[in-house]
């Protein structure tokens, strides 16, 4: 008998070679370009998958054991969040709508971003980058669950946030981060992970993470927080799979560079408008304040993403075509992006308010050179009206940008008095931007950017009505009628934080005053 | 520039006249932000341009405190970005206005809200 002899284990470069590039083959009953028909339409030419660098050499058995463990802890804490009544030690009512705007405008953009991982992930015929883009993808997965794990709690007790899911494919500024992601996922693979992997996890995800995470630890959500700590190994993960896959691009053939950016411009700008909603949170949302967006923006975007185009000048590549003009924005985009949820505060599902006076020093300290020109007045005009018993609601609908989807908001660059109008003529039909840089990605994409779903167009379509409505009836209410459409519990969810069913409980439940009353 | 795709990629503009009751037309008023921005509004194309200053404006701008003192004489009008002269006595459509077309207004000495052009 012969006497068995122990396998001897891999080493941790051999295993990963064999649980990665060990994984692929080439097809011989079908040709290769019939089974993945994705990674060559779009242009880019890559001669050796094999030079793809994993920087992280991760493999998937390693995955499940590691993500296990950190999700076993972070249920837990979400779990003694609950049984603490952890909802009653954030600092103010108020900061929940900054959760509010988390789980209906980001949280649904996990999922997007799983699904997005998954086509990639699918459609490379590099095995390295097909096991990170799977890595991913899970990733995102989980961060969709954990993420509606960590907030259903607050479900519990705040309005705002019982029908995130369904507001999400319908309510008007939520089609900003939907058209966002499925631009995205509709783009070919690489476009995606140069979209989300570079230009959004790379440049520009800390504007997101940071300013999230540390206003829900200044104001006292350890709930998030922690869900935040998780999910911070994965995404510096994500942000080494954004670079390397750009300098992968870039390396691979010349002819890439510029078609890589066009599309670090297209997406630089696209992840910029979208940040916006972040900038207003950051900026008015947070009871207790962490930075201002214009901070974050110097130290997260002009200071990193400057150095890091600099390194990339190398390969050929700039710095993308609308960073000066979203830097001019950082003085700007969080004032008129809070003056346009309170304009149509009775439309979405988070209330807003007019901040404090101490509030609004503080941003005045912050925004030295256009907070008390521009910005103070309307809000202490909105402040008298309210106390005179006419709060101001604006009830007509506005005209949207067809790329960003963004209400017409944003000033000219060199001029915040004036709305930046522009407009294309595409097949006898105008359409309408608020920047050269979303005209620019219309008029490069025409026969895509046509097909905006755009809120505002919907609902003047009647595409925005429950089954069996009749707008033609008597005393018809075009408004109601939409929010009963978007599932939106009137007079809860919406309206003004002032007199809110989330200020009156939130009050009682700790004892206070009703926060109305002590002024 | 045209989209890079797969096979043909032909699909139909979602947001044509015919798929509306009535053409849009945006309507802007410079200097006052407080409104976040400008309003899209369907309009029969037989509206008389006069019934907007009379009869349209009002309800959505009479909330602020400089609609009261526009002069609507002095009002000087721009369509897509440039000066433009529509006469109030005829129609929407033979002042040459057509689905998504975007006008402006502008009222000579309103600036806003304490002069913030809010």
């Amino acid at each position: 008998m012969d006497t068995r002899v122990a396998k001897k284990k891999l080493g941790l470069k051999d295993r990963y070679a064999a649980m990665t590039r060990g994984l692929g083959w080439e097809t011989t009953y079908q040709p290769m370009d019939k089974v993945f028909p994705y990674d060559k339409y779009e242009g880019i030419k890559i001669h050796n998958w094999d030079q793809w660098q994993d920087p992280f050499r991760l493999t998937m058995d390693a995955y499940w054991k590691y993500q296990g463990e950190k999700e076993k802890k972070l249920y837990a804490v979400i779990e003694a969040f609950a049984q603490n009544n952890g909802q009653l030690g954030v600092s103010d009512a108020r900061y929940v709508n900054a959760l509010k705007l988390f789980i209906q405008g980001v949280t649904p953009l996990e999922y997007y971003a799983h699904r997005g991982f998954a086509h990639v992930g699918r459609q490379f015929t590099g095995e390295g980058a097909r096991v990170a883009a799977q890595m991913q993808s899970i990733d995102e997965l989980r961060h969709y669950q954990t993420e509606t794990h960590a907030i259903s709690h607050y479900n519990k007790y705040f309005n705002g946030m019982h029908h995130s899911n369904h507001w999400f494919d319908r309510v008007w500024y939520l089609s900003v981060p939907k058209s966002f992601f499925e631009d995205a996922i509709t783009g070919g693979p690489f476009e995606f992970l140069v979209a989300v992997s570079f230009s959004f996890e790379y440049v520009l995800t800390n504007l997101l993470f940071v300013p999230f995470m540390s206003g829900a630890a200044h104001n006292g959500d350890m709930s998030t927080v922690t869900f935040g700590f998780s999910a911070q190994s994965d995404e510096s993960r994500h942000m080494t799979l954004g670079i390397e896959c750009i300098k992968f691009l870039l390396e691979q053939d010349p002819a890439n560079v510029p078609i890589v950016q066009g599309w670090i411009d297209k997406w630089f700008w696209r992840g910029y408008r979208l940040l916006t909603l972040v900038a207003m949170m950051q900026d008015y949302m947070l009871p207790k304040r962490v930075m201002s967006w214009k901070e974050a923006w110097e130290m997260y975007a002009e200071d990193n993403g400057g150095a890091l185009f600099k390194d990339l000048a190398r390969y050929g590549i700039r710095e993308p075509k609308g960073w000066k003009d979203a830097c001019e924005g950082k003085d700007h985009i969080s004032h008129q992006a809070w003056n346009t949820f309170y304009n149509y505060s009775a439309a979405a599902p988070f209330h807003t308010w007019v901040p404090t006076d101490e509030e609004m020093d503080w941003l005045s300290q912050k925004y030295p050179t256009t907070f008390d020109k521009l910005y103070r007045p309307r809000l202490e005009f909105y402040r008298e009206q309210q106390k005179a018993g006419k709060r101001f609601y604006n009830k007509t609908l506005p005209m949207l940008c067809n790329t960003c989807q963004i209400p017409m908001v944003f000033t000219e660059p060199g001029d915040a008095t004036k709305i930046g109008y522009r407009e294309s003529d595409w097949r006898g039909n105008k359409h309408h931007f608020c920047s050269d840089h979303c005209k620019e990605i219309f008029d490069n994409e025409p026969e895509k950017f046509s097909q905006s779903w755009l809120p505002v167009h919907q609902i003047y379509q009647g595409q925005c009505f429950e089954p069996g409505t009749d707008p033609t009836a008597e005393g018809f209410d075009p408004l109601l009628a939409v929010l009963k459409y978007y599932q939106l519990d009137v007079g809860r969810d919406n309206f003004d934080f002032e007199g809110s069913q989330d200020q009156k409980n939130f009050a009682a439940w700790r004892g206070d005053a009703p926060q109305g009353e002590q002024q | 520039m045209s989209v890079v795709a797969l096979e043909r990629y032909d699909i139909p503009a979602r947001d044509v006249r015919e798929n509306f009751p009535a053409p849009l037309l945006y309507i802007g008023w410079d200097d006052h932000l407080m409104f976040c921005a400008p309003f899209c509004l369907p309009l029969p194309p037989d509206t008389p341009f006069g019934a907007l200053a009379a009869a349209v404006l009002p309800g959505i701008y009479g909330e602020h405190p400089d609609f009261a003192k526009i002069d609507w004489s002095k009002v000087q009008w721009l369509k897509s970005g440039k000066p433009w002269t529509p006469d109030p006595a005829k129609s929407l459509a033979d002042n040459g206005l057509v689905h998504k077309d975007v006008i402006r207004f502008r009222t000579p000495g309103l600036t806003g809200i304490e002069g913030s052009c809010s």
